[in-house]
């Protein structure tokens, strides 16, 4: 097997037992940078030079004790709105296209605590804006099963790296199921964690009370590794939680026997795409012959969960995003008249559409005269799809449902449309909205060879849960496959 | 029915959002919101009559730490990002006349 087409534990493994350096890793996953990313174009910037001065010292620090864990070794793409100290840094916006954080983000000090070797920046929709990662201002990045399908967001980019093998894991961010949705576009596995969990510090803020950092891997082994290299209490983050029970990998004994899931009907109603319902059920009847019991019952606020969710989303958005003044830092216009002139023509120049287009809807939401009604109002029903979600975790370990109504989109097909776009994410912004954790997994492929995933939810802390199943649904279902990119350069 | 988005509250988002946009993009920008406006207004279906609004799903809880200096003097990093700076600190268009 070629060293791109492990897993990251067992490349990583394979270090520990000195048969492969970690350098050779790091050369694996540029070479194949090199071969597909003319097509993907995953990345919006990449450090080859850097890679390979650090992959030297962590093969020292591996053999001198420095770095014990599992992942140590290991190269990892990081989501282009992830802070890392001289890496420019755009969230896919031209408002930032100069931005060079002074500092990492949490998260990627746990990355090099761990002996790991970020290799790059993945593309994104703007702000991570969207569904497609067409929203994002330097290019649109390409499902590595079919290029001319979009790979999902807003976490495309990672998805992507992974899918093409260009990375062995990547971190990505998830708002409204913008890691769990390119997962399953991409036939990758991701993970979002309960909120709280994994510290957004240097993290770009879209909306704060629903952001979180989650992995992204070849299998869920992978992401529940990752997971635990990144989670943990940060008193940088006033919102981080402490959390003892950290060893999400032990928790993988792949066995469901008995182990209760409840599937929502209203989630298998009229838009689901009957292909991606006939892999789901087909999901569930694995599940089943495992051992695990299948139910259904039902989710009364489902209609609810997309206008409560972008309500909310675009509220935190546009207070979050009046940061990008042209003051402190990003882009500012060069014509303008005076100090609130430089404002909005800095604003104007710089953000794309669809972040726009959330932002004043935000700005509407949240003034006066239109908060009760709008912005009070989500609220409310969150407060409502938080209770029912707590009724079904007293009856379930795990409620399941599919990532997305359909499989990835055409490139170009997405976007006239923002309303019916926001409309695909019908699965994914309630997981947020409630603060759980979820995780996306490949369960099957459409007529034309795309992936399907399902996703499996917990309760709030019940990562081992979701964990648990995902890993036992993999055995259930057997070997995925990989995107198989004809043509590759080289 | 939703609320009809005029000229008027147009104008008034664009103030509050920071953004100028071009006729032609606020006519497109109305109808967008007027869409989603009609579509969000599927909650006024939902009886929320006695449900507390929940900002944050844990019970809130205030962070507290000491109050000591753990920062040291950042100023140049705070202003390597800066479009323009002037003697040290961030340089912004005149505003008072």
């Amino acid at each position: 097997m070629e060293l791109e087409s492990m897993t990251a534990l067992e490349l990583a493994k394979k270090i520990k037992q000195r048969q492969v350096s970690v350098l050779d890793g790091v050369k694996s996953v540029f070479a194949r940078i090199e071969k597909r990313e003319d097509r993907v174009h995953a990345y919006l910037d990449t450090y080859r030079k850097e890679a390979y001065t650090r992959a030297r010292q962590v093969e020292k620090g591996i053999a001198d004790g420095t770095y014990t864990g599992p992942l140590a070794g290991v190269p990892i793409a990081v989501k282009d709105n992830i802070c890392i100290k001289g890496k420019t840094t755009t969230c896919a916006s031209r408002i930032l296209e100069n931005f060079v954080p002074q500092y990492n983000a949490e998260v990627v000090d746990r990355l090099e605590k761990a002996g790991m070797i970020v290799i790059g920046k993945t593309n994104m929709d703007e702000f991570a804006m969207g569904s497609t990662t067409e929203t994002s201002a330097f290019g649109v990045t390409r499902n590595p099963w079919d290029p001319g399908h979009v790979p999902g967001g807003s976490s495309g980019g990672s998805c992507a790296a992974v899918a093409a093998e260009e990375a062995f894991l990547a971190l990505g961010s998830d708002t409204g199921g913008s890691i769990r949705q390119p997962s399953s576009f991409c036939g990758v596995t991701g993970l979002k964690p309960t909120y709280g969990t994994v510290s957004r510090y240097g993290l770009v803020a879209y909306a704060s009370s629903l952001d979180q950092i989650g992995p992204i891997g070849k299998n869920t082994a992978d992401c529940a590794a990752l997971l635990e290299v990144i989670a943990g209490h940060d008193p940088k983050d006033s919102t981080s939680i402490k959390r003892e029970d950290l060893d999400f990998s032990a928790s993988m004994t792949g066995k469901i026997v008995g182990m209760k899931f409840g599937v929502p009907t209203e989630y298998l109603a009229a838009g689901l795409n009957p292909e991606v319902k006939d892999a789901f059920m087909e999901a569930l009847k694995i599940l089943t012959q495992m051992g695990a019991i299948v139910e259904f019952f039902s989710m009364k606020t489902t209609e609810y969960m997309i206008p409560a969710y972008y309500i909310i989303a675009s509220a935190e958005a546009s207070s979050n995003l009046e940061r990008f003044d042209g003051v402190k830092y990003g882009y500012r216009a060069t014509d303008y008249e005076g100090l609130h002139d430089m404002y909005r023509r800095t604003r104007t120049q710089g953000f794309g559409e669809e972040v726009k287009r959330r932002i004043m809807l935000g700005s509407f939401v949240l003034s006066s005269g239109y908060y009760d009604a709008y912005y009070l109002k989500a609220l409310r029903t969150k407060a409502l799809i938080k209770r029912e979600f707590d009724q079904a975790f007293e009856k379930y370990d795990v409620i399941l449902a599919p990532a997305a109504p359909y499989t990835a989109p055409e490139l170009g097909k997405s976007l006239q449309d923002p309303l019916a776009m926001y409309l695909g994410d019908i699965y994914t912004v309630a997981v947020n909205l409630c603060g759980l954790p979820g995780i996306s997994v490949p369960c099957g492929k459409d007529e034309s060879g795309l992936p399907i995933g399902i996703q499996m939810i917990g309760d709030c802390f019940q990562e081992k849960k979701i964990l648990r199943a995902a890993g036992a649904f993999e055995k259930g279902r057997g070997d995925f496959g990989t995107a198989k990119m004809g043509g590759d350069r080289g | 029915m939703a609320k009809q988005i005029d000229d008027e509250t147009m104008e008034n988002v664009c103030i509050l959002a920071k953004l100028s946009l071009t006729e032609e993009e606020k006519e497109k920008a109305k109808a967008d919101m007027q869409k989603m406006l009609d579509y969000v207004d599927k909650l006024d279906e939902l009886d929320t009559s006695g449900v507390e609004p929940m900002s944050h799903i844990f019970e809130d809880e205030n962070v507290f730490r000491e109050d000591v200096v753990t920062n040291g003097d950042n100023r140049e990093a705070m202003l390597a990002n800066a479009p323009k700076k002037k003697e040290g600190q961030y340089q912004v268009p005149k505003t008072i006349g």
